[in-house]
């Protein structure tokens, strides 16, 4: 799906748990996210705690949405 | 007297009527082996016989698809042939188109086996290699007699009903069929085997080769965040309670579009995941942490961005084909340019 869309010229993020399919899969803009039954936020963690975390990878794909890329990149950190 | 009939197609140059000035060439059969049909003649030796020749312009079956499909179909039926060879066509890509859609209309309303050949790069390999057995040819006809006693075996094969193989040892372009066998080594040793190989740099054969994924370039960047309409799609199983398009929970067949108007976040009592491969405790409780409406609001709210298209896509992705994901993708994205979203949020579990 991200190719399908990214081919119309329009960047994607994918926040995506396991990085190794995300890659294999062809996405060029990539974050990785929390856990497999929670990528945006942690539930294990009080709901103010798992809020944050989440506010902290969009942002992170806002960023990642402006960033130009040549090739698959992995955005691991806040920048 | 020979003991099967072969019906042969070719194209009008291979059938000696001329080049690109004679592609627009009317489907026409000539009672005898013709071009590379000598060839293949000789090759499957006295028991076999070439009938028939149906020779037909690549411009007129690429321009009259159907009109020349149901010709030629009718002309191969009057032989009753063991088995219909097309091509090979190379590289030949409107040849190629050709002989897979006439090898599939004959196989699909004769039940005659088929058979043709190509260069895995022609166009026609990609649509038809599914569907027929594509013996892999070089990018020239100057290649036809490496290719030839490939073709001549699963020739005598088809007409004899004997078993056809794999792939890789009868030469014939990957069809994504899996076959089950008996091994003679336990998965464990073989696994150990390809791991020693591998570690010593030495060719080995998986057990199951992985699809290959094409590749796009990255898009550019969004250069005015703050004016920029963004989406979201998941690939999480997110849907309105009740799963109104019934999409399934493994496998997906489809997506779906499902609004975002007027709410502040992802609500339990409204959205729910059917997705068949994650532990759906979590997100039960609180689709925001597949779908971030409730942070995407707030940073839309404090002008982090322009807009946030008022509904996200979403399906399933366990166990779904990369050819559905890849159609749902451009399904999508096709839509979204008409919406002018300018960047999107794709979230997998």
């Amino acid at each position: 799906m991200v190719k399908g869309i990214e081919k119309y010229g329009i960047p994607v993020v994918h926040l995506a748990t396991v990085v190794p399919i995300s890659k294999t899969i062809g996405a060029n803009r990539i974050i990785p996210a929390i856990g497999i039954p929670y990528p945006l936020g942690d539930p294990t963690q009080s709901d103010e705690d798992s809020y944050k975390i989440r506010e902290k990878l969009v942002k992170r794909a806002l960023k990642a949405l402006q960033t130009p890329v040549s090739e698959q990149t992995v955005f691991e950190k806040d920048f | 007297m020979a003991k099967y009939k072969i019906v042969h197609y070719i194209n009008q140059f291979f059938g000696g009527i001329g080049g690109e000035e004679k592609a627009d060439f009317e489907p026409e059969v000539r009672e005898e082996k013709i071009g590379p049909g000598l060839a293949l003649a000789q090759g499957l030796g006295e028991d076999y016989d070439i009938v028939a020749t149906v020779i037909c312009g690549d411009n007129y079956f690429g321009e009259n698809l159907d009109k020349a499909t149901d010709i030629i179909v009718d002309m191969v039926k009057k032989y009753e042939p063991d088995v219909f060879v097309a091509g090979p066509a190379f590289n030949a890509g409107r040849y190629g188109v050709a002989c897979g859609t006439i090898c599939k209309a004959v196989e699909e309303r004769l039940g005659i086996p088929v058979l043709t050949g190509m260069y895995e790069e022609n166009p026609g390999a990609d649509m038809f290699k599914k569907d027929i057995i594509t013996v892999q040819t070089g990018n020239s006809a100057a290649t036809l007699r490496k290719s030839l006693p490939k073709i001549v075996n699963l020739v005598k094969k088809m007409a004899t009903g004997e078993e056809i193989l794999g792939p890789s040892i009868e030469g014939y372009l990957e069809r994504g069929i899996r076959v089950n066998y008996f091994a003679e080594e336990r998965g464990a040793t073989r696994g150990m085997d390809m791991l020693i190989k591998k570690m010593a740099g030495e060719p080995f054969e998986t057990d199951l080769p992985m699809p290959k994924f094409d590749r796009v370039p990255p898009a550019e960047p969004i250069k005015d965040i703050k004016h920029a309409k963004l989406a979201v799609v998941t690939s999480g199983g997110i849907v309105p309670q009740g799963n109104p398009d019934h999409i399934e929970s493994s496998n997906a067949t489809k997506f779906g579009f499902y609004t975002l108007e007027g709410m502040e976040k992802m609500s339990a009592d409204d959205y729910m995941t059917i997705h068949g491969g994650y532990d759906r405790q979590f997100v039960l409780q609180d689709p925001n942490l597949v779908v971030p409406l409730d942070v995407l609001r707030k940073l839309e709210k404090e002008g982090e961005f322009g807009e946030l298209l008022n509904y996200f896509g979403t399906t399933t992705g366990t166990g779904t084909a990369t050819g559905s994901a890849a159609k749902f993708g451009d399904e999508i994205g096709k839509r979204f340019i008409e919406e002018k979203v300018d960047g999107v949020l794709l979230v997998s579990t």
